[in-house]
């Protein structure tokens, strides 16, 4: 088995809990204990009331396509093989925005404001990415 | 009248060969254009009491701007490596302003210099490099690099207000069009709106021609009070006006939404007591085509959503009703960070632009901006003139 040549993130304490959880499938984000205002990507301190504490709250991961780009080029040779992709900010129905790829469909048929829906990729081990996929018709 | 408005002034001016310069390194491209802007100033190093510089991010260095003094034979009262992304020339001269107008230094010295085309060509080994700071999170994904930054902002301007690839390409056309009149520019082949479109897609909707260039230079200024100026060789650019105004978002902001450049804008307009009527060339940091595009907006030139329309029949070109980016930009001259910008507005002011130059040029207006979460996350805006009354 060839090495995951990609870049992993390097955890910390205030992200410890993101990664894991997307190990176990599921989507977690910061919610403030004080305002009640989610947050991402996770930080210390809330930055709309300035309160130290927060829970993790899973979410659903639905949401919609903000913005998007198709990369053509590769900033790494690590992406060299997986051109074209799509990159993708998702704006969750928590109305959180992050960051992600677009699986599941042509890069020609992604569009704004398209629904989108989480798939998880176990990308190493200790690793998984989260991505999104056209919205299951229900 | 603001208490800030024409009290300090840019006095010399330097730049070094930009492009690809092989064996130069930043440390020399930073002296190189500092000795020019000392000696077009009149002044010597026992002159200058301050040295701002930026960090070189690819090769991370402790107190440089201190080494850059100590090289040129200057023991500063101040000293400072900053940073704000691509605003950081504009960073430096606010800065500057400030340090001058609490009287606590007399003679700044700003500069920046840069090797980043012979590090990627040659792969020369640093031993490091800074960090966004949002890495984790972005990286694994792939989305690495401003490129896609600003591509995606670039597709929320095309699906709100219709821009096309058309009105993108007419910045990249002109910005060339610029170089090719500038002998210490990267780019000199002219390029038509059917090069463009035919130029590799990128980070869609960008093609490589809407992205600036990786380049090697320098560039450096100096400034003093408006008092000491009027003692010196040239005739002094006051600086009239000056804003800064950056995002807080906690995370990827609304990317349509008007830019901090508003209200950095605003408050030079107000401080320089100008409208976007009176200025004759602006000097607007270019690091891709949309992002002059989205300037052209909040500084006040056209409506929201009416950039694309404003760039297109040559009104930006030199000749045009707003010249833009006189020198090439970081489009087609080089990239270093937007210091160039600068040093450009001051030639156009002091008439040195040669075949580029504008005619009866009174007033200047400079922008830089970065990334810091969201493109746009950092901005600033310089407002320059002959006369200060």
């Amino acid at each position: 088995m060839t090495e995951y040549q990609k870049p992993v993130p390097i955890p910390n304490e205030d992200t410890k809990p993101f990664w894991d959880s997307l190990r176990e499938h599921k989507l977690v984000i910061q919610k403030c204990s004080q305002c009640g205002q989610f947050r991402f990507p996770p930080r210390v301190i809330c930055p709309y009331c300035m309160s130290l504490h927060s829970r993790w709250v899973e979410v659903k991961g639905k949401g919609k396509i903000y913005s998007f780009t198709v990369v053509h080029y590769a900033y790494t040779p690590a992406y060299r093989d997986a051109l074209p992709y799509v990159v993708a900010i998702i704006e969750l129905e928590e109305g959180i925005r992050l960051v992600t790829n677009i699986v599941g469909c042509k890069p020609e048929e992604v569009q704004i404001g398209m629904d989108v829906e989480i798939t998880f990729e176990d990308v190493t081990p200790e690793f998984t990415l989260h991505k999104f996929q056209p919205a299951s018709k229900t | 009248m603001n208490r800030l408005r024409a009290k300090c002034a840019i006095v010399g001016v330097g730049e070094t060969k930009v492009g690809y310069v092989p064996g130069v390194t930043i440390m020399s491209h930073n002296l190189q254009a500092s000795q020019k802007a000392i000696e077009d100033a009149g002044l010597s190093n026992k002159d200058i009491d301050a040295v701002l510089t930026r960090k070189p991010a690819r090769d991370p260095t402790l107190c440089y701007s201190l080494q850059i003094a100590e090289n040129l034979g200057i023991s500063p009262k101040c000293t400072t490596d900053l940073d704000t992304c691509g605003t950081t020339p504009v960073t430096m001269v606010i800065n500057a302003v400030i340090a001058i107008s609490t009287g606590l230094c007399r003679a700044v010295l700003c500069t920046i210099g840069m090797d980043d085309n012979q590090s990627l060509k040659q792969q020369i080994p640093k031993h490091g490099q800074l960090n966004y700071g949002s890495e984790d999170f972005e990286y694994p994904w792939g989305f690495i690099g401003a490129p896609m930054a600003f591509a995606m902002a670039a597709r929320r301007h095309m699906h709100l207000y219709g821009t096309t690839s058309e009105q993108l390409g007419a910045i990249a056309v002109a910005m060339r069009k610029h170089a090719c009149m500038n002998s210490n520019a990267q780019m000199h082949k002219p390029i038509t709106l059917q090069d463009y479109l035919a130029s590799p897609l990128f980070a869609e909707p960008f093609r490589l021609l809407d992205c600036s260039l990786v380049s090697d230079g320098g560039g450096a200024v100096v400034i003093t009070s408006a008092e000491m100026a009027k003692h010196l060789r040239k005739p002094p650019i006051y600086i009239l006006g000056l804003g800064q105004h950056n995002f807080a978002h906690s995370y990827f902001g609304p990317l349509e939404v008007i830019t901090p450049f508003k209200k950095a804008a605003d408050e030079a307009y107000h401080m320089a007591a100008v409208s976007p009527g009176d200025v004759d060339v602006a000097e607007i940091y270019d690091c891709f085509t949309h992002s002059v595009l989205v300037q052209l907006e909040d500084l006040g030139f056209c409506k929201k959503g009416e950039g694309g329309s404003f760039v297109e029949g040559g009104r930006i070109e030199l000749g045009g009703e707003l010249p833009i980016n006189t020198h090439g930009g970081l489009l087609s001259q080089a990239h270093i960070v937007g210091m160039l910008h600068i040093t450009e507005a001051a030639h156009q002011l002091w008439k040195e632009s040669g075949e580029r130059q504008v005619k009866n040029v009174e007033v200047a207006l400079v922008t830089g901006l970065g990334i810091r979460q969201a493109p746009f996350g950092t901005t600033g805006v310089l407002i320059l003139g002959k006369e200060a009354s």
